[in-house]
């Protein structure tokens, strides 16, 4: 179980404030998608459920206990960019998370739990298609295959909660969809709850079980740092047929929606 | 701009100069034999090479050692101790600097003030406290050399993403487990460039301190020869100096690409 509930939350940077009265009841195994302009405290909002942040005013929750002030294993995590150890190849950035995990001192498996923990690893490379790659080091790698390097990497603790910060915000529009389309059932088939930050709309739509949106309703010319962002919509995506608001509907399944993409760029 | 060497004809080039000076200095040193046969300041290469064999070859009446290589010895043994130490410092404070935010707010500004402090001024201070002995020329490469490596490692420790002090701790690591398997083998290429950079003000330092107090070392014998005008043992030593210089910082260069090859993909390319 893995739900979040988030009381009253406001964060000031001196006279500034960036969030202010977000209430959120997330329930176990939701898609959040969160989308808003540039600077209306997405990313903030995020590094305050890592535990990067701590919320100037409110409470966050994780299954009715506060979380603790700093990131921890059941909050994986994965950034844009630097997700990954780039002294690290790929099988041993994955299996490095089992390392922190049992051995406390040297950080090195040897023996049996070293295999094991091996096949663990090359189990979740397989999930994102890595295997082939397990031994080059992630400079060799493309961009969308870093990301899914991030993605195996973040799964390996088994988080309850994901922490996805727009991630697939520097791939292209081809790769973007693969990464759409492999997302999902990770999600479906490990039941913890995501919540993503997107500047992309569409992609909020396709992948979301719940779309939030936050933005500053109020602008006070003389003191722009008087009004914080605040949850302007909270959309329940999870059911069929359109979605009636903002003419937005959902779209279909995120891998024909890279056929579409593919008769689109052909017909152009 | 666009007209490139290709690998051979570069070789050839980076050549050329070292060519050139050696055939200036032997059309100089013929030109000044013959106006005065006892000249000095320019001794002919056959001179040197005597020289040379005799130093590296013969042992000493004196001391009954082969001058050249119990000079090279001493000599080696200080800097290797000295940057052995500096560069075990260097790497242990500026990872702990580096990572530790409140141990760098209270030790950082020391670091930044004894960086400061020009290493020969406080010479007469080693001599003083540890003696003319070894001792005093060993601290005195550590002084000279430690703050910085201190510095360049915590630079090097902040340099590194913030997204993966956060992605390791959300993998469940400790900051013990962060320091040892993400920020320091992370922070090894750039310790090795750093004592690169570092060996030349390690030869001053140890030359220099051997200058004013020593009884054998390579800085010692040149500017003992220096009373006697001597050019054939002193060119020949300013040269090996540079050869063993040379060498270190090669083999430095080679063991950074190899045992930290990761870090050198970009510049491949």
């Amino acid at each position: 179980m893995s739900a979040l509930s988030i009381r009253n939350v406001w964060v000031e940077y001196d006279d500034q404030i960036v969030l202010e009265r977000i209430n959120l009841e997330i329930t176990s195994g939701a898609f959040i998608a969160v989308v808003g302009p540039s600077g209306a405290g997405k990313s903030t909002f995020l590094r305050l459920i890592l535990g990067q942040e701590q919320p100037t005013r409110g409470t966050i929750l994780l299954d009715g206990t506060p979380l603790p002030p700093e990131p921890g294993p059941d909050r994986g995590v994965v950034f844009q960019r630097y997700s990954v150890f780039p002294h690290l190849t790929v099988l041993r950035n994955v299996l490095i998370a089992y390392e922190f995990e049992s051995s406390k001192v040297l950080t090195r498996l040897t023996g049996p739990a070293r295999r094991r923990a091996i096949a663990k690893s090359e189990h979740l490379l397989e999930g994102v298609g890595l295997a082939p790659d397990r031994h080059k080091y992630p400079s060799a790698l493309s961009g969308g295959m870093q990301q899914r390097l991030a993605i195996a990497q973040a799964l390996a603790r088994r988080p309850r909660v994901l922490l996805l910060d727009e991630p697939f915000g520097a791939l292209d529009p081809g790769t973007r969809s693969q990464m759409h389309a492999l997302i999902r059932p990770l999600w479906r088939e490990l039941g913890m709850t995501v919540i993503m930050v997107t500047h992309d709309i569409k992609e909020a739509f396709g992948l979301g079980t719940r779309l939030i949106a936050l933005d500053r309703p109020r602008l006070d010319p003389q003191a722009p740092g008087r009004y914080g962002a605040i949850v302007t919509y909270d959309l329940d995506l999870d059911r069929d047929g359109p979605v009636p608001i903002l003419k937005f509907s959902k779209p279909l399944d995120p891998s024909g929606d890279q056929d579409s993409f593919r008769e689109r760029r052909q017909n152009a | 701009m666009n007209i490139v060497p290709n690998p051979q004809s570069g070789l050839l080039l980076g050549f050329l100069p070292f060519v050139l000076i050696a055939a200036i200095y032997l059309v100089a040193s013929a030109e000044r034999r013959a106006t005065n046969p006892n000249d000095k300041l320019l001794p002919p290469v056959a001179e040197m090479a005597d020289t040379v064999r005799r130093v590296a070859t013969e042992p000493d009446r004196r001391t009954e050692e082969i001058v050249l290589w119990s000079d090279t010895a001493a000599s080696l043994q200080r800097l290797a101790i000295g940057l052995g130490f500096a560069t075990l410092a260097g790497l242990t404070f500026g990872l702990v600097l580096g990572i530790l935010p409140i141990l760098n707010a209270s030790l950082g500004p020391l670091v930044a003030v004894a960086s400061m402090i020009p290493p020969m001024a406080v010479l007469p201070i080693l001599f003083i406290v540890f003696g003319l002995g070894e001792l005093s020329k060993i601290v005195l490469i550590i002084f000279g050399v430690a703050p910085f490596l201190v510095r360049d490692m915590t630079l090097a420790v902040a340099g590194l993403p913030k997204e993966q002090m956060v992605k390791a701790q959300s993998l469940g690591a400790s900051t013990w487990q962060i320091a040892i398997r993400v920020v320091l083998p992370q922070i090894m290429p750039r310790l090795i460039e750093a004592v690169r950079l570092s060996l030349g003000p390690a030869f001053l330092f140890l030359i220099s301190a051997e200058a004013i107090a020593a009884d054998v070392g390579l800085g010692y014998r040149i500017f003992l020869m220096r009373r006697y005008l001597s050019m054939d043992v002193i060119l020949p030593y300013v040269a090996w100096i540079t050869l063993l210089s040379y060498a270190v910082d090669y083999a430095l260069a080679q063991l950074a690409r190899r045992g930290f090859s990761w870090a050198y993909v970009e510049e491949r390319r």
